[in-house]
């Protein structure tokens, strides 16, 4: 870990959407460095709560602070020190694999011996020196999204999220892209990321379980496999979320 | 009879082959997984197998009946969910339900006890009236996958059908799908979950068009060619640095918070313990464990790709 400040911190975070309550009363602090998984059902909120803290939705009540600013006051700010990766990734599919590094550069207003720099970096770290002509239409999945990561990363964010980023795509890629994930956090990056391949939650340093907008565990791996005595993430998932819907029945 | 036979099938688009003559039977009854990389022909196969999509070469017959000649009467039998299903965005979860029940034909008495039995599976009850527009990505999946269930077709093939989906959705899909498997329907599935690949009868292996290898999961098992250990410690970076150089690892995984080192012999007690002593007591404990589906599948790709 690097430095004990925590680089995101929140506050009884909550959004509403109407009477729906889709986040809340979440608090937590993230220090440099964490890979952080935030688990639970479809709908149980990750995504709003991913949404808030990149400073794209304002909270109903309670508060945030990404990278030194608050979400709600300073967004643009947050938007700037943010890594964002999502299961569409969101390249231009009729673009190559450099123009992509190069428009994702200019939309960030990186400087040109910066451009050169990265993408020398992106090319050799990534392996993509090879498909640097290619459409990016025409990448296999796994390749995608390691130019989908790359781009999210050309501003040097501190705090990277990575919303479901491994979907379809198959094992040998996904334990690549998670070797450049712990390098990441290495690096002291901090990382948020969501999944529905429980194995994955196992490289994380603390899951964040999330049920109906509530967090109903933060811990590591390890602990909460021990404190609910089941020997995988998988069966530690199902029993928390079953537990959950009984006492609501 | 095979609820599926295909023989000798090849699927050419220019001069890309996405199918490179599969072989394949598909007995009744049985659940079948299909797991391979993306792009690996998969849903090429299955589209051929849903009378959507012409083969270059070869012949597949479902109950019988041929993909390419027969195509009207295999619809009448079969079951077919797409990677990208078509909901009806400005219809409710309740009414895209009642929809898909008319469309398949299905029995008034029979369809409220499916739809009790999909909103169990589902938990969508509680967003019966709301648009399916407006559910979340993992809830429009389980609704597609409510819709193709509403019926029981003798043969269901399903295209990655749990992506997206999370695991406790997931463990109660597959309990749907046994419980239709028990009414006596074939089912043809892909996954990108390998725990999902242990729940089949059985597993075809797909890689670059060809169809590696088919098996029970324990028959897929078995080809594993090295000696599994789980290896916990600290530092898991230090040591899988540290497993990597030796001579008798054959190849090593990080899992999780545990490595997976695959050893060409099972190492002597001595030999562990001279190891400790190297990694200066970052190796901490040591066991033989059973090669997962997902080993298995990550070495036959890589001697695939090495041929």
């Amino acid at each position: 870990m690097h430095g004990n400040t925590p680089i995101v911190e929140t506050h009884q975070l909550t959004r509403k959407f109407g009477n729906f309550v889709a986040v809340e009363g979440i608090t937590f602090s993230v220090k440099p460095g964490e890979i952080v998984g935030f688990l639970g059902a479809n709908g149980a909120g990750k995504t709003t709560l991913i949404r808030m803290l990149c400073g794209l939705l304002v909270p109903t009540s309670g508060t945030a602070r990404v990278a030194g600013y608050d979400v709600a006051h300073n967004p643009e700010e947050v938007k700037y020190r943010i890594g964002y990766m999502s299961q569409k990734f969101s390249l231009y599919e009729d673009l190559t694999v450099e123009e992509n590094i190069e428009l994702f550069a200019g939309l960030y207003r990186l400087k040109a011996q910066q451009v050169t720099r990265k993408k020398e970096w992106l090319f050799q770290q990534y392996l993509l020196r090879d498909f640097a002509r290619t459409l990016t239409r025409d990448l296999p999945l796994g390749l995608k999204q390691r130019l989908a990561l790359g781009t999210a990363l050309l501003h040097e964010p501190p705090v990277i999220f990575l919303d479901e980023p491994t979907s379809g795509v198959d094992p040998r890629f996904r334990r690549a892209f998670w070797d450049n994930i712990h390098a990441l956090a290495r690096e002291g990056k901090t990382i948020f990321v969501t999944t529905h391949f429980m194995e994955e939650a196992e490289y994380c340093h603390r899951i964040l379980v999330m049920h109906a907008g509530k967090a109903i565990a933060l811990d590591s791996p390890e602990t909460l496999k021990r404190r609910y005595q089941k020997s995988t993430m998988q069966e530690l998932f199902i029993h928390l979320v079953e537990q959950q819907l009984q006492e609501v029945s | 009879m095979n609820a599926i036979e295909v023989r000798g099938l090849r699927k050419q688009f220019g001069s890309l082959t996405a199918v490179n003559g599969v072989d394949l039977d598909i007995h009744e009854g049985e659940i079948f997984g299909l797991i391979g990389p993306d792009g690996a022909g998969k849903t090429t196969l299955m589209r051929i197998l849903c009378t959507l999509l012409k083969p270059t070469s070869g012949r597949a017959t479902l109950l019988g009946y041929d993909v390419v000649g027969q195509a009207e009467a295999i619809r009448h039998f079969l079951g077919y969910m797409p990677q990208r299903f078509s909901l009806y965005m400005d219809l409710t979860v309740e009414q895209n339900l009642q929809f898909f029940a008319d469309l398949f034909q299905v029995p008034t008495a029979e369809r409220k006890r499916r739809i009790a039995q999909l909103y169990a599976f589902s938990r969508l009850k509680p967003f019966q009236h709301r648009q399916a527009g407006a559910l979340s990505g993992g809830m429009k999946q389980k609704l597609a996958l409510s819709c193709a269930l509403i019926h029981t077709p003798r043969i269901l093939i399903l295209d990655e059908p749990t992506t997206g989906v999370d695991p406790l959705s997931r463990k109660e899909f597959w309990e749907i799908l046994k419980s239709i498997q028990q009414e006596g329907t074939s089912i043809l599935v892909s996954t990108p979950y390998m725990d999902e690949a242990d729940l089949c009868d059985r597993v075809g292996l797909m890689f670059q068009g060809e169809l590696v290898t088919v098996g029970t999961p324990n028959e897929i098992r078995r080809l594993f060619p090295f000696i599994l250990y789980k290896i916990q410690g600290q530092d898991l970076y230090r040591l899988r640095q540290f497993f990597q150089q030796q001579p008798a690892v054959a190849q090593v995984q990080l899992f999780g918070d545990v490595l997976h080192v695959a050893f060409h012999q099972p190492p002597e007690e001595s030999q562990w313990q001279k190891w400790q002593y190297q990694t200066h007591q970052l190796l901490q404990q040591w066991e033989p464990i059973p090669p997962g589906i997902e080993d298995v599948f990550l070495n036959l790709m890589e001697q695939h790709h090495a041929r």
